[in-house]
């Protein structure tokens, strides 16, 4: 008993009555506890810090708490910040959310939560949400309806599709987005007819992921956050995980303390770097020439991984040659880290085998993020860390479904799964979506536009402000969404100023009314939406690790707000095409059913196996989230035995098929069905001569004792394994061949299935199905690229000039690529080039090559042929992955890893000074690439390099974020418990650079760079050498000086205001997927 | 009898804050109060090292001695409580505390400070557990629900410990040993060899 705690005190009323927690939850409740109670939660406590512990019981068993209206109901969602992907117990009361819990059981968090996290609550109770629709009306914000605000907008945008095309609609989406809402949002606006779609991870890690795909084979982070406790070293490479994955330092610092050295590389003496063994201080975009540095150093001691690198991994000759010069010297002069430093780095990541390397944003936002994310995926690759347990590339994602945002193809290059956007990819999705391909095709500008990759967010305002001239569609950008996404975020504020003022109509759709609504002088045309937050709506979120989490709805949407999926369904009904876009999703209450849009999605993206997660499977981990080992997340009890949770994908195959999902990619030493992969045979299987398959490498229990090619139904057949296939498999593979496929094949009677067969034969042999102009499924040309298709754009080999037509170096490509498909497919000449490898590998690298050409099929290729090629991809029954899967091999094939990207600009990694840069005397020997064209765009490279600023600015500019603020900022500045924290906006500049400035610490001061002038706090710290300043992106309100804060609707000004550091970034955009440069600019610092 | 204490273990704290605003969310605190803050000493330099701090519910609470009108009290595990109807804001524990946990909602020159505010280690206050007046006035019990304070229960690296005094004690004796550093364990260079430390 507490003393005095019976002490009686009557008469107190409150004056605000605020929702308490009306009767205290759990079994304890009331009764003061007694030592056992304190003794099992210290208990807990402690197993969580030790070594194993996974979940509690305690939380468990209130966790049935039932639900009944009026009591305090608990529902399970998922942190709606970072990637990391916390568990969150939400408390409601009445519909309010009055309480929040720890999730102990989670495996990831384990009760665990970083300040975003511990003040989630806040967004669902926020007084400065953006409560109703409103519109700018003369200047002046004004309230209107749903009704009025949906017609608005529907008439403006359809007159803009009418007049301009609908290319001239930008449809900005979100990493906030959940899987389905992402999925749902690609097909919509794919149905409106435009490839101009795009959200965060442009500018977060498109880099990554198209450096990591084009290495591996897939693009993510290939280990888990749990993992990492497993690693033996672990080097963080341009990241602050301390302030921006917070939780991720809880198996970061277990693995430190279970003996792996931590090494940070950063130009900022970081939250993170305090916790670190070894500190490198780099020039900021100095990454390549050090990882070089690195490699060179491995090397030439002999301590590469040989057996590794020989079976597994292609182009080392090509790496050699370059890192070469890379000497700890050369590494010194250029980045600035002692010699002795880079040695010492070297032997440890040497020494402590298998070690694991983090990055962030860090690496990724630079000219060259494709050189940098590649550079560092390699050094891994050359130390034989990737496809183990403690090894691995583990890039941090930043939003919370960044991952899934990505996968699900909210992206302007790809449809959903990476499929690209050739035209067998359009058939693919057309087919999936059950309409008709002539039909979406009617919906775009041309058959051209719709396979030509769209704008990217980070260039939308060249969209805008483009000379049409220049310009590879038919208008500029008229029609501007943002859904969820900030403009702050972006860089060249006073060009995207501009453009916000030059677009028709201009359409935000949040929870807060952002950077967007205020910075622009646009005085009618802007209509604000207020979009329900994450907790106001339900679905599946992918977390950094591939977990496919579910987030149930914690309240209803507040205020006026609805969520996504219902906006999407009102602007589908306004433009007319909701029957075909809600085909088969039940509609409830208004808003379309998550659900059912995962079964869609696992109904087509099988290029990345999201296949298996169907509702019910997440459903069961969700409920049974304390049945999963805390390292491995190894399923260790029913119902969840032998699954990893949340099923990491690919979980290949259907659901029945029953896959564990893939916690740890190309690791070798599990079976294919235990989760296990071989790198990817994404390229072929030669290049130039050269064997692109794995030599003697091969997953546990593999049939193929060697390498092998994709999968297709045509190399079961040469396996003699197309028997294996069941009725309806063939029906389906059959159909799709013979672009005959509807959707009911997937649900007919088996009874049925046979007649079905026998009519589609019949059709067959009337139609004569070799006709020309038949085009295929197997468009892999397009496919083989990656996500990020640099194959198909103007940047195929780093020497042309704006100006060269696309088209003629897309000719080029090909021809290249027919010499190398025209290679003989004979028995004889396959097993001379491969020599060594097993019969049953020759037979599938015949069928492959004889099925499967790397280019456009023969367009009369006959209906045989063409059934012969449908393949893991493309066949929707699922057939050629469980057969694969039942031989233990992985659909993708069993290839080497890429240290030769030869589709990229720079084949192999090399360092480019940034744009902006003020170590003149490292030019032109470090310069940067030819101007060139891209994505309907022209991109500029030298002719911005070649003018020198140093002189006038001679400092340089980076940014981060800072723990309590994500993104942009809009709603966590508007998070009162967030905001207290983090009041002023700031600039870190060392005590040399202030006094030499006359800038004391906390004065006012200016950033000047050559975009444009920021008045922020000076923060006088030693955290950055002299000649680097620091700023944090998450401010906005502030406009060089000026304070927009009265723009706000009433009621909607965050609690926080400070200027956007991207007002003044500068321009610069990655050679492959136009990330933007925003690491490594130039500035100049003045008191104000 | 178990006394409850809170420790921060300073090898572990990465500032997150996520102490201090769990803490808010979970008590209502309004703004311009914080019970738990973290503090970052030596920021931006080779030995940075952030500790949360709040009320440390000491064994022989100072404030508990200072207080004039016994508004502080200390309950049998150890919790120190006060009050809130008869504080009459003078500042006294203010000044005795060595942690600065009291926080007083005004700051005029010489008008009240209002009634003291602190860390109550979840446990209310002196009004009956769980009750609306309770929360009001001092935010959530956990402790009558028997859970432990929640800025450790989400502390993210598991850095800031609360319970049990010898259990959590012995959570962090264990945790020293498992990291192994040998003369290079945690105080050892600060006790002995200052002169040492990089």
């Amino acid at each position: 008993m507490l003393k005095r705690k019976t002490f009686d005190r009557p008469g107190q009323s409150p004056s605000a009555p605020r929702p308490g927690r009306a009767a205290p939850l759990g079994a304890a409740e009331a009764s003061a506890p007694s030592r056992r109670d304190f003794l099992r939660n210290s208990g807990l406590m402690g197993l969580a810090l030790g070594a194993g512990w996974s979940a509690g019981t305690v939380q468990r068993a209130e966790a049935s708490t039932p639900y009944t209206s009026g009591e305090v109901t608990r529902h399970k969602t998922i942190c709606h910040f970072c990637s990391v992907g916390c568990s969150v117990w939400a408390e409601v009361q009445q519909g309010v959310w009055i309480g929040q819990e720890p999730v102990f059981e989670s495996p990831v968090n384990q009760g665990t939560h970083c300040a975003k996290g511990a003040a989630m609550r806040e967004i669902a109770i926020s007084e400065r949400r953006l409560k109703y629709p409103m519109k700018k009306e003369g200047g002046v914000w004004k309230r209107i309806s749903w009704d009025q605000a949906m017609q608005e907008i529907a008439e403006k945008q359809l007159a803009i599709r009418e007049k301009y095309g609908p290319d001239s609609s930008y449809w900005l989406g979100s990493a906030k987005f959940s899987n389905e809402q992402s999925y749902l949002f690609r097909k919509f606006v794919a149905f409106w007819g435009t490839n101009n779609i795009d959200h965060q991870a442009r500018i977060c890690h498109s880099t990554t992921v198209a450096g990591v795909a084009n290495t591996f084979g897939y693009g993510a982070m290939t280990n888990t956050f749990n993992d990492i406790r497993n690693s033996r070293s672990i080097i963080i490479l341009g990241g602050n995980p301390a302030e921006a994955h917070p939780v991720s330092m809880l198996h970061v610092l277990a693995g430190k303390e279970n003996g792996a050295p931590l090494i940070v590389v950063d130009p900022r003496f970081t939250r993170t770097a305090a916790h670190a063994d070894e500190y490198v201080r780099i020039r900021p975009g100095a990454d390549v020439g050090f990882i070089n540095g690195l490699i060179r150093e491995i090397l030439a001691n002999g301590w590469e991984d040989r057996e590794y690198l020989r079976q597994r991994v292609f182009g080392l000759d090509e790496l050699r040659a370059e890192v070469e010069k890379w000497t700890p010297e050369e590494v010194e002069r250029v980045s600035g880290i002692p010699a002795d430093q880079t040695r010492r780095v070297a032997r440890t990541l040497a020494e402590n085998r298998p070690g694991t390397l983090i990055w962030c944003m860090g690496l990724t936002q630079s000219h060259i993020g494709n050189n940098k994310t590649r550079a560092a995926s390699i050094l891994q690759l050359v130390l034989g860390n990737i496809g183990k347990s403690g090894g691995g590339t583990n890039i941090f994602r930043g939003h919370d479904n960044v991952q899934g945002a990505t996968d699900m193809g909210v992206s302007c290059d790809t449809l959903p799964a990476y499929y690209g956007l050739s035209e067998g990819a359009w058939k693919h999705w057309a087919r999936v979506w059950g309409v008709d391909y002539d039909w979406v095709k009617g919906r775009f500008g041309s058959k051209e536009l719709m396979e030509k990759a769209g704008m990217p967010v980070s260039r939308w305002l060249d969209g805008v402000l483009e000379d049409p001239a220049n310009l590879e569609q038919p208008n500029p950008v008229k029609a501007m969404t943002f859904w969820g996404h900030a403009a702050n975020s972006l860089t060249r504020g006073p060009e995207q100023r501009a453009a916000l003022d030059t677009v028709e109509l201009l359409t935000i759709i949040d929870p807060h009314p952002t950077q967007v609504a205020i910075m622009t002088d646009k005085t009618d045309g802007v209509y604000l939406l207020p979009a329900a937050s994450t907790a106001e709506s339900h679905g599946t979120v992918t977390n950094s690790n591939r977990s496919v989490q579910m987030r149930d709805q914690v309240v209803d949407p507040i205020f006026e707000s609805k969520t996504d999926y219902e906006i999407v369904r009102l602007f589908a009904e306004a433009f007319g095409f909701a029957d075909k876009l809600f085909q088969g999703i039940r509609i409830v209450d208004g808003v379309p059913d998550a659900y059912d849009l995962l079964r869609e999605i696992n109904r087509g993206c099988w290029t990345i196996g999201y296949t298996g997660q169907s509702p019910e499977r997440l459903r069961l981990h969700m409920d049974h989230q304390d049945k999963f080992d805390s390292v491995s997340l190894l399923g260790k009890e029913e119902p969840v035995k032998g699954e990893y949770y949340c099923l990491p994908w690919p979980a290949w195959g259907k659901d029945t098929h029953g896959h564990p999902g893939t916690p740890l990619l190309y690791d070798t030493s599990k079976s294919v069905r235990e989760g296990g992969l071989p790198f990817r045979a994404r390229w072929g299987v030669e290049h130039e001569g050269r064997n692109l398959l794995a030599e003697d490498s091969f997953t546990k229990g593999s049939e193929i004792r060697d390498g092998y090619p994709e999968g297709t139904i045509g190399m079961l057949q040469a396996l003699g394994w197309a028997g294996e296939l069941t009725d309806r498999e063939m029906l389906i593979a059959v159909a799709i061949a013979a672009d005959r496929f509807s959707l009911d094949m997937l649900e007919m009677p088996d009874a049925e299935v046979r007649d079905a067969m026998d009519r589609l034969e019949e059709f067959a042999r009337q139609n004569r199905l070799d006709r020309k102009g038949e085009a295929l499924a197997t468009d892999e040309g397009s496919w083989q690229g990656g996500p990020f298709e640099a194959n198909t754009g103007g940047n195929g080999d780093g020497t042309k000039k704006p100006g060269d037509k696309p088209a003629e170096k897309k000719a080029e490509k090909k021809n290249k690529e027919k010499a190398d498909s025209n290679a003989p497919t004979d028995r004889a000449s396959v097993r001379r080039r491969f020599p060594d490898y097993p019969d049953n590998a020759i037979t599938a690298i015949s069928a492959y090559l004889a099925d499967n050409p790397q280019d456009d099929p023969k367009p009369d290729a006959p209906l045989r042929d063409k059934i012969m090629r449908v393949n893991w991809k493309t066949d929707l029954s699922g057939g050629v992955q469980r057969v694969m899967l039942a031989h233990n091999l992985a659909p993708y094939g069993n290839g080497k890893a890429r240290m030769v990207v030869w589709n990229f600009p720079d084949p192999v990694p090399v360092h480019r000074e940034p744009l902006y840069t003020v170590r003149r005397d490292l030019l032109p020997e470090y310069k940067t690439l030819e101007d060139r064209r891209m994505w309907r765009l022209p991109v500029l490279y030298e002719s911005i390099q070649e003018q020198d600023y140093s002189q006038e600015f001679p400092m340089i500019l980076t940014s981060g974020r800072l723990v309590e603020f994500e993104g942009g900022g809009d709603e966590t500045r508007s998070n009162k418990w967030l905001a207290e924290f983090q009041q002023q906006m700031f600039v870190e500049i060392n005590p040399a650079d202030a006094g030499a400035a006359g800038i004391e610490n906390k004065a006012f001061c200016w950033v000047r760079t050559p975009v444009g002038n920021l008045r922020v706090q000076a923060m006088v710290t030693r955290r950055v050498d002299p000649g680097v300043a620091f700023m944090p992106f998450h401010f906005a309100g502030m406009w060089m000086g000026e304070d927009l804060s009265h723009r706000y609707p009433v009621g909607t000004v965050p609690y926080v205001i400070g200027e956007a550091s991207n007002t003044a970034q500068t321009y610069g955009y990655d050679s492959v997927t136009q990330m933007q440069e925003t690491k490594a600019t130039i500035c100049r610092i003045e008191p104000a | 009898m178990s006394r409850m204490k809170f420790l921060c273990d300073t090898d572990r704290c990465i500032e997150c804050n996520a102490c201090s605003t769990v803490c808010k969310n979970e008590h209502e605190v309004p703004w311009g109060m914080v019970r738990r803050r973290v503090v970052t000493i030596n920021d931006g330099e080779a030995d940075e090292t952030s500790v949360a701090i709040s009320c440390m519910h000491c064994t022989d609470a100072p404030c508990v001695a200072v207080c004039p009108v016994s508004t502080l009290y200390q309950t049998d595990l150890g919790i120190v409580l006060h009050d809130k109807d008869t504080c009459i804001g003078c500042g006294y524990c203010f000044y005795a505390c060595p942690f600065g946990a009291p926080q007083y909602p005004n700051s005029t020159l010489f008008g009240s400070r209002g009634v003291m505010d602190k860390c109550t280690f979840c446990a209310g206050g002196p009004e009956e557990n769980g009750s609306q007046a309770e929360f009001e006035k001092y935010g959530r019990n956990r402790i009558a629900e028997g859970k432990l304070p929640i800025c450790a229960e989400v502390c993210s690296t598991r850095a800031l410990l609360a319970g049990d005094g010898d259990t959590i004690g012995e959570i962090y004796r264990e945790r020293v040993i498992h990291r192994g550093y040998g003369s290079g364990a945690w105080g050892w260079k600060t006790a002995y060899y200052p002169e040492e430390k990089s």
